[in-house]
């Protein structure tokens, strides 16, 4: 994908002065799928993860989880079409950030092409990633934020902290120009969603009772439900990440399927073996795990590697929640950091491993170019870097703005579904 | 008269209800609830953390009878909702000062 974001990038900047040349090369077949790619990676956010996080949410927390993801969602699209699109896709400066030519879109009409797709598919492929990616984030923080600074933070977080590094690695950045790998997002949503969580949890302090009240999930059966449909429209995000239906879509797709279910299986086992219960709640993370490994690998590597990516993401996600966070301390609420932080780490690495050059022609360590693996944890640490540091300003910005972060005592104890929003999520009996 | 208040199994209720019934008691009321003794809760495990659950589900069934039916509604309840296991509830018997019918405003006996 990188290569061929940048190549897009390229042809944008022709397209207002060559458009009748560009219309040419619009393929039918790869606007279909894409236009339905999209939808699918739509329907991620205000249906699959807001289900996921909302059934994990304590019940008096459950509607608050699935409005925070709604409206990450729509605040994701207002801002990219605004300002979003142009920072990261617009002209090039300095491999850092695109510049303000498309502002509101400008310049972009109906007959732009981007590659082998209409731009406006192009723009709106990318917005759904824009607004998945700030709504993992929240994973971090649920049950204790004012609903007030979670809009104020989300807005900035995509301008100054999404918008950069998509650029980086998908807009003709730096990162992309060295030659890091990221085919569908494993620096730019999963490590990057996965860290700002982290910050995030680390500033707003732990829940009032964490670690000392049972905290229990609302609805289990939510929860898998939202991942079977994060995993559904998951095929549009990684196989729609080749932007065209070929084959290496194709490959895509069989290589993400394989590792969620491999991960979904390993997860399983291993909870299965260290508690003697093989959780509900354990297959669906585990599944989302083994999305979140190949998200980064789908278009560069084979079905053998996929079954090792998810193997590694199920252990590893299953280790991080329950062994690594209550060492370290932090109320990551609903693991985006264990989950989405590390898993997309290793699948970031396992890239630089596994891409086999029969799929998409680039190499990793097993074929021969350990190289690729200093390039992919050079991304790695400056993506982690950048969205602390980042993440971190913003936080103080938004804790500045908004009077503070966190609800009020008496309102996290009453819930914030009948504290912020007056409503209940079922009325049972 | 008496009151009996018995805290049982959940999945007893019918064969108590049914015993009781046999023996030709009619009505009682009955409450979900919660508690523990000896049983203890148990343990739940989401994503690695561990909750113990204290509070096991019960139903608590509430008789009123004439003193002299005690010892056989109390025989009757003891056998239909044991299982042997730890867990089976607890019978608790006090004594009764007034019942009121409230259709007919009998008292005593007679409004049970």
């Amino acid at each position: 994908m990188t290569k061929k974001i940048m190549l897009l990038s390229a042809m944008l900047l022709l397209i207002p002065i060559s458009s009748a040349v560009a219309a040419d090369s619009m393929d039918s077949g790869d606007t279909a799928w894409m236009i339905v790619a999209t939808a699918l990676v739509m329907m991620m956010t205000p249906a699959g993860l807001a289900l996921f996080y909302s059934g994990m949410s304590r019940y008096k927390n459950l509607l608050n989880t699935f409005a925070m993801t709604f409206v990450s969602y729509c605040l994701g699209s207002v801002i990219w079409v605004a300002w979003g699109y142009t920072l990261a896709f617009g002209p090039d400066h300095g491999g850092i950030v695109g510049g303000l030519g498309h502002l509101f879109l400008n310049g972009i009409d109906v007959s732009s092409v981007s590659g082998s797709i209409p731009t406006y598919v192009f723009v709106l492929f990318q917005l759904t990633f824009a607004g998945i990616t700030v709504a993992l984030v929240l994973g971090s923080i649920v049950d204790r934020m004012k609903f007030s600074s979670w809009i104020v933070f989300a807005t900035l977080w995509i301008t100054f902290i999404y918008c950069p590094i998509a650029h980086w690695v998908w807009g003709g950045g730096w990162m992309g120009k060295m030659g890091a790998l990221d085919f569908a997002g494993g620096n730019v949503v999963h490590i990057n969603a996965g860290v700002a969580g982290l910050v995030l949890a680390l500033v707003l302090g732990k829940r009032k009772g964490y670690g000392r009240d049972a905290m229990f999930p609302s609805s289990v059966t939510l929860t898998a439900l939202g991942a079977a449909l994060l995993w559904f429209g998951w095929f549009g995000f990684n196989a729609g990440s080749q932007l065209a239906a070929d084959g290496v879509a194709g490959s895509a797709f069989l290589v993400t399927n394989t590792s969620a279910a491999m991960a979904a299986l390993a997860w399983m086992f291993a909870e299965w073996f260290v508690t003697k219960r093989p959780t509900v709640l354990g297959i669906a993370s585990g599944a989302v795990a083994g999305l979140v490994g190949i998200t980064p690998a789908a278009g560069f590597v084979n079905l053998p590697a996929s079954l090792i990516i998810g193997l590694v993401a199920g252990v590893l996600g299953y280790f991080s929640v329950s062994t690594l966070k209550l060492k370290m301390g932090y109320d990551d609420s609903l693991d985006a950091f264990g989950v989405h932080g590390l898993c997309g780490i290793w699948g970031a690495i396992a890239t630089g491993l596994f891409a086999c050059p029969a799929i998409s022609g680039a190499s990793g360590l097993f074929y021969g170019n350990p190289k690729q693996v200093v390039i992919q944890l050079v991304s790695i640490v400056a993506t982690i870097g950048y969205t602390a540091v980042g993440t971190l300003i913003i936080v103080y910005i938004t804790k500045f703005v908004t009077g503070g972060l966190r609800v009020e005592v008496e309102q996290e104890v009453e819930g914030l579904d009948s504290a912020l929003h007056g409503e209940r999520a079922f009325e049972i009996g | 008269m008496k009151k009996i208040e018995a805290i049982i199994k959940p999945f007893k209720l019918d064969d108590v209800k049914q015993a009781l019934s046999d023996i030709g008691l009619q009505g009682m009321t009955i409450t979900e609830v919660k508690g523990y003794g000896r049983q203890k809760g148990h343990k739940e495990i989401y994503r690695g953390a561990e909750y113990l659950v204290d509070f096991i589900p019960k139903i608590k069934i509430e008789i009123v009878v004439a003193k002299e039916r005690l010892d056989e509604v109390l025989e009757t309840i003891k056998k239909s909702a044991s299982t042997g296991k730890i867990g089976d509830g607890k019978i608790f018997v006090m004594s009764l000062e007034e019942v009121v019918r409230v259709r007919t405003g009998e008292t005593g006996v007679e409004a049970i």
